[in-house]
């Protein structure tokens, strides 16, 4: 290899050690203070972690909060059931959409997708009318969890189905043909033909709206109250109620980025498709 | 074929979610936005007012205004996104060791809520504790307070999208411009045409459909833009970072203008509509114009 070529891959290495210490330094600097006592958090700014003085009472204290660890389990049961639901009635639509000869599908194709695009701000105002407006005696769907597990379908279920879609179509229609030529039912076809197939896909799809759902915070901040508050609305609250605890705050902001950074090797290569709806394969 | 109808009942449970989430919204606003009905006015019930709600909108400075910063952070952090991004999808287009190390890394603001990369900017910046603050104190003897300078405060949520969102249209471009057919590259060099006019004939149209659908993406979301920058700002000082999602919250809840509120929703719903169709048009003309 010749020096010029050496020296330039030397400055790539390099510039990307660089580039890699921009994009996590503000991370690891939250770290840092959500492992720092109230004491040290003030004062020259330094980016080392002391091992000696590092300190989980900031962890010990939020997770020790009872408020806290209903927002934690209403976080995991929404994002848990948001994914499990998106990722079933997706998988049934694909599959209605590959396999039945439906009228007019390309522009039902197209409305599903359009519901993803919506800014939700725009939908705010109705949505909390009706959240609060359509009542059965003392229940609305106001701060339920259900509400959020409904509400959350409107971004998760276009982009579940868009992915499912090309998982479903690239299943050969042959195998499925053959079972229905055995006597099987659609249902069966389903659970042991196109289930085992798609299940590499099934899998992206339940982490990627998962971590959607778990990081939704316009929607959970304003159709609920007490009850269904998620992590990233009692995140808020943390700011603009105690306002001074940034040991805490910080440990609060770890925890609620902690899943989707551990998953974050599992799906990257699907990342780029799944926010460009495909239009770009990464 | 088999029988359509269990095709429509597999499909129906998501069709009938998204039409209650989805579309039932949107008659819904559509409908109040024709109203004045706001719930703590000395007459709280609904009343039709026609297009009363728009004409005020016109002529109301907070919404104009507000408008105008969400445009205006919108152009800056597109333009700076794809500069950014496209040198940096050639930087690791290059060969160099660790590169799906530094490509995960690079991805990795993507996934975070946007609610902790706000959480995470503010603890940069609050005075006296973060590094931001005291650097800029320290090195260029500028007083950095983002509940204080309006300039600062816009300056500082730009860069934070930056950090935010540049690895998508870094990892976008990254696809398209390693589907760059060889051949056209290898014979505008035999030709011996220079870098500057490779990039601008050749690179650049081949790029456009990936560039635009980049940018469609990118426009949608900024225009959209309100957690990271409650958490970061506020929208603050005074309105100077009030984006318009951020506007549309402040009246409808803490002012529960519902009517109004509603005519901005479908205001802003309809110019995002605008934006993006030009944008649609500009990518159709392109792909048939290219065949």
């Amino acid at each position: 290899m010749n020096r010029g070529i050496l020296y330039s891959r030397l400055l790539t290495f390099l510039f990307w050690i660089a580039m890699s210490a921009l994009t996590l330094l503000p991370v690891w600097w939250m770290f840092l203070v959500s492992v720092r006592t109230r004491a040290d958090l003030f004062g020259k700014p330094s980016f080392l972690l002391d091992v000696q003085a590092m300190t989980w009472e900031n962890y010990a204290a939020v997770l020790s909060n009872p408020t806290f660890q209903k927002y934690m389990t209403n976080s995991l049961i929404v994002a848990t059931s948001n994914a499990v639901l998106v990722s079933v009635l997706a998988l049934l639509a694909a599959y209605a959409m590959s396999r039945f000869a439906l009228v007019g599908k390309d522009n039902l194709f197209f409305w599903v997708l359009t519901n993803r695009m919506a800014p939700p701000a725009v939908f705010l105002l109705p949505l909390f009318l009706m959240f609060t407006g359509l009542r059965l005696g003392d229940w609305s769907l106001f701060d339920t969890r259900i509400g959020l597990i409904l509400l959350y379908c409107v971004f998760n279920l276009p982009f579940a189905f868009w992915l499912l879609q090309g998982i479903v179509d690239a299943i050969p229609k042959e195998l499925d043909e053959a079972a229905y030529v055995d006597g099987a039912s659609t249902f069966t076809v389903l659970t042991t033909v196109i289930f085992p197939l798609a299940r590499p896909g099934l899998a992206v799809t339940g982490i990627l709206t998962w971590v959607f759902a778990w990081n939704e915070y316009l929607f959970a901040s304003t159709l609920t109250s007490v009850e269904a508050r998620t992590i990233t609305t009692g995140l808020a609250e943390f700011v603009t109620v105690t306002g001074t605890n940034w040991g805490q705050l910080a440990a609060v902001a770890m925890l609620t980025l902690a899943p989707a950074a551990l998953v974050l090797a599992l799906v990257q290569r699907h990342i780029v498709a799944g926010l460009t709806f495909g239009a770009v394969k990464g | 074929m088999r029988n359509t109808t269990t095709g429509w009942l597999l499909i129906a449970p998501t069709l009938f979610i998204l039409f209650i989430t989805g579309m039932v919204p949107f008659l819904y606003v559509l409908a109040v936005g024709f109203l004045d009905w706001n719930t703590f006015a000395a007459n709280p019930e609904p009343r039709f007012a026609g297009v009363e709600n728009f004409r005020a909108l016109v002529f109301d400075a907070a919404f104009l205004k507000s408008l105008w910063l969400t445009f205006k952070f919108t152009v800056f952090v597109l333009a700076s996104q794809l500069l950014v991004g496209f040198f940096l999808a050639k930087m690791l287009m290059r060969n160099v060791p660790l590169k799906g190390l530094f490509r995960t890394i690079h991805t990795l603001p993507l996934m975070i809520a946007p609610i902790a990369v706000g959480a995470t900017w503010r603890l940069m910046t609050v005075p006296g504790l973060g590094p931001i603050p005291h650097w800029m104190q320290q090195w260029f003897d500028i007083s950095y307070v983002l509940s204080r300078f309006p300039d600062q405060a816009f300056a500082t949520v730009v860069i934070m999208d930056i950090w935010h969102w540049t690895p998508l249209v870094t990892l976008t471009l990254m696809a398209g411009l390693s589907n760059l057919p060889e051949e056209p590259l290898e014979q505008a060099r035999i030709d011996g045409a220079g870098e500057w006019r490779i990039f601008w004939d050749i690179t650049l149209p081949f790029l456009k459909p990936v560039l635009l659908t980049t940018i469609f993406i990118r426009l949608m979301d900024a225009l959209r833009t309100v957690d990271e920058v409650w958490m970061l700002t506020g929208g603050g000082p005074g309105a100077e970072t009030r984006f318009i999602g951020l506007h549309i919250w402040r009246v409808v809840f803490p002012k529960t203008d519902y009517g109004y509120g509603a005519a901005m929703s479908l205001i802003t719903l309809y110019l995002t509509i605008v934006m993006c169709w030009l944008l649609y048009v500009a990518m159709t003309g392109m792909k048939e114009k290219s065949r």
